[in-house]
């Protein structure tokens, strides 16, 4: 064997994440079995009828930019990034009248810890997301689009860009997409290791071909974007969701999930279950049949915790968890956050000191260094947690890192900052007594200032 | 030309008509004056070619993009993937964020390390591999996972195929 054929042996096949038949009325995810990727397999399933639609390319009148945009709002859509901000109602906020270029951004920069949703997205099923951006870029008015796709994903950007190639081959991106006055073209670009380029407007930055750095907001993308055009910026998932809205309508869509909380989600389970894999269910399905679906807690051990959105989301205890529900309301009201749907599973073998520490480490490695608070506080909550965790803390440790913590908070330019304290509070706040059983008690004579804490 | 303290005079490498084809692939994505968001494009064909990206690489993209050389420099730096010293032939990259970790990442790490006698972020003696931690690769249920030369991601990583993924390339190579 050749190196490359060494490597490829080790190649993820889909099988485990995505093709096991344990979703529940999937969308998106629906059909696919890895090798069905192509144009042809997505024209069988369906695929480009809702661009049809649209264009009035399947014998009916097609639909204006507004009534695209309503069905969006009917069907309830929230954002899939993280935020789960409305789709439709951002739509709404581009000037579509604006006289000069104006673009649209899919975010597939899936860096979050515990979320790996969109990768199987668009390695098996590319075209969706075509689809639902060719979709989004007529309701807008838009006429160039970029995929910013996670750059340690390199196999997926080379398998958008084959089903890129595709799509114009057939006429569904380019000019005049068939034979309508509406043109829409698309490119593939790649990240190459920063988190935050999540950050949409770090993205854009990185996409303009410069450090990724977030921008103050406001402007919004909205009318300060990408080489500082009206932008919009959605998630591959947002985007995959749409053809289905357009084909079968908001209120089926809506219908599919929970009030304020429509239609499919995909969660990444990952961590101490038996099955960890995508699963896509519908919005408020029970956590514990998503748990179920999964394989349940690994063999052996009981449920401890789960941090249901993203390794940004505030950790939950199983007992809170198992009375949730995996929609955006549920999880808020229990404390959390949906995020971008990855359910990170800790089991009662698990420290939650030694968790905390390793997420403190990649918040502080991945600040962007930008703002004070979050480049130097995110410093000082790794080094406390890890002094905690090698038996080194002091008494007052767990009030300065709560304190150092607030002091991040809501001062600094993008989320990050809020990203690496809200875990640390959370951590504290369900499972303080752990900190406190690792602080040694004889330290506390050396804990009398916090100044050279950390 | 510009100065190098370390290096002294440092001037730009000529990029050959392959790999000016691949960069006019990258450019002709974006709007004729924002040939910078190329950029990165460019340099990931350049490690991808060179296996890192040297000050002479920089300068060339710079002069290829028509921008400042410190405008490629900023982008080498800021992003982790870009190799800004030679790395071994296979560079290996075990994730180790919280997912991983839960799955096995660290113990992956600490395999790789034993079986190839380096410590974390060191390169073998033969050139063949360097061996780094990262973060989060986005296949968090794929735990444990690791990219050789960023390109390549490995999937499901117990002992046993990271045993048969070195030893296949070290065959492959013919230091088995």
């Amino acid at each position: 064997m050749n190196a490359q054929q060494v490597i490829e042996q080790f190649r993820a096949t889909g099988v485990q994440t995505c093709f096991h038949d344990r979703h529940i009325n999937p969308q998106i995810y629906a059909g696919l079995n890895g090798s069905n990727w192509s144009l042809k397999d997505y024209e069988a399933r369906g695929g480009y009828q809702a661009l049809r639609k649209i264009l009035g390319k399947d014998g009916g009148e097609g639909l204006t930019q507004d009534q695209v945009i309503a069905t969006v709002k009917d069907s309830a859509l929230r954002g899939r990034g993280g935020a789960g901000f409305p789709t439709g109602l951002k739509w709404s906020f581009m000037p579509r009248q604006f006289p000069g270029q104006k673009y649209l951004v899919c975010n597939s920069d899936e860096g979050e810890p515990g979320t790996c949703k969109d990768r199987d997205i668009l390695m098996y099923n590319p075209h969706i997301v075509i689809e639902g951006m060719a979709i989004a870029a007529y309701a807008m008015g838009i006429s160039v689009g970029y995929n910013y796709i996670h750059g340690e994903i390199f196999e997926v950007y080379e398998r958008f860009e084959a089903a890129l190639e595709e799509a114009r081959a057939a006429g569904y991106l380019g000019n005049n997409i068939m034979g309508s006055n509406y043109s829409f073209q698309l490119h593939a670009h790649h990240g190459f290791g920063a988190y935050i380029c999540g950050e949409e407007t770090a993205l854009l930055e990185s996409l303009e071909g410069k450090k990724g750095q977030p921008r103050f907001k406001p402007p919004f993308p909205a009318s300060f974007g990408l080489y500082g055009k009206p932008t919009t910026i959605n998630n591959t998932e947002t985007f995959a969701a749409v053809p289905w809205i357009i084909r079968n309508g908001g209120q089926a869509y809506l219908e599919c999930g929970k009030p304020n909380n429509g239609g499919t989600k995909i969660f990444s389970v990952s961590g101490d279950v038996n099955r960890p894999g995508n699963y896509e269910v519908p919005m408020g399905t029970p956590f514990a049949k998503l748990l179920e679906l999964a394989g349940g807690v690994r063999t052996g051990r009981q449920l401890k915790a789960v941090i249901p959105g993203g390794s940004s989301a505030p950790v939950l205890p199983a007992h809170i968890m198992m009375e949730c529900t995996m929609d955006y309301d549920s999880i808020s009201k229990a404390g959390s956050m949906l995020g971008s749907g990855a359910v990170i599973v800790m089991d009662d073998s698990r420290c939650m000191v030694e968790s905390l520490k390793r997420l403190s480490y990649f918040y502080m490695h991945e600040s962007c260094g930008q703002c004070t608070p979050c480049r130097e506080g995110t410093g000082w909550l790794w080094r406390l947690v890890d002094r905690i965790h090698r038996g080194e803390g002091r008494p007052a440790d767990m009030d300065l890192l709560d304190n150092v913590a607030e002091n991040i908070m809501g001062r600094t330019i993008c989320a990050l900052g809020d990203a690496a304290a809200m875990p640390v509070r959370a951590m504290l706040k369900h499972f303080r007594p752990e900190f406190a059983a690792m602080i040694k008690s004889d330290a506390a004579s050396t804990s009398s200032t916090t100044g050279q804490a950390a | 030309m510009i100065s190098n303290p370390s290096q002294g005079a440092v001037s730009a490498m000529t990029l050959s008509e392959a790999t000016q084809a691949r960069f006019a692939r990258e450019v002709a994505k974006y709007p004729a004056e924002q040939a910078q968001s190329a950029v990165m494009a460019c340099l990931s064909i350049i490690q991808q070619e060179q296996g890192y990206v040297s000050r002479e690489a920089e300068l060339a993209i710079a002069a290829y993009l028509g921008i400042a050389p410190m405008a490629v420099h900023e982008v080498t730096t800021f992003y982790n993937m870009y190799n800004q010293q030679p790395v071994g032939k296979y560079k290996l990259n075990v994730c180790t964020n919280l997912p991983c970790q839960l799955r096995g990442g660290n113990e992956a790490l600490a395999h790789l390390a034993r079986k190839l006698g380096i410590e974390m972020g060191g390169t073998t003696a033969d050139g063949l591999f360097t061996l780094q931690q990262c973060e989060c690769l986005g296949a968090c249920a794929d735990a444990p996972v690791m990219l050789v030369n960023d390109r390549n991601m490995c999937s499901f990583m117990s002992n046993d195929k990271l045993d048969q993924l070195v030893d296949g390339l070290k065959n492959a190579e013919g230091k088995a």
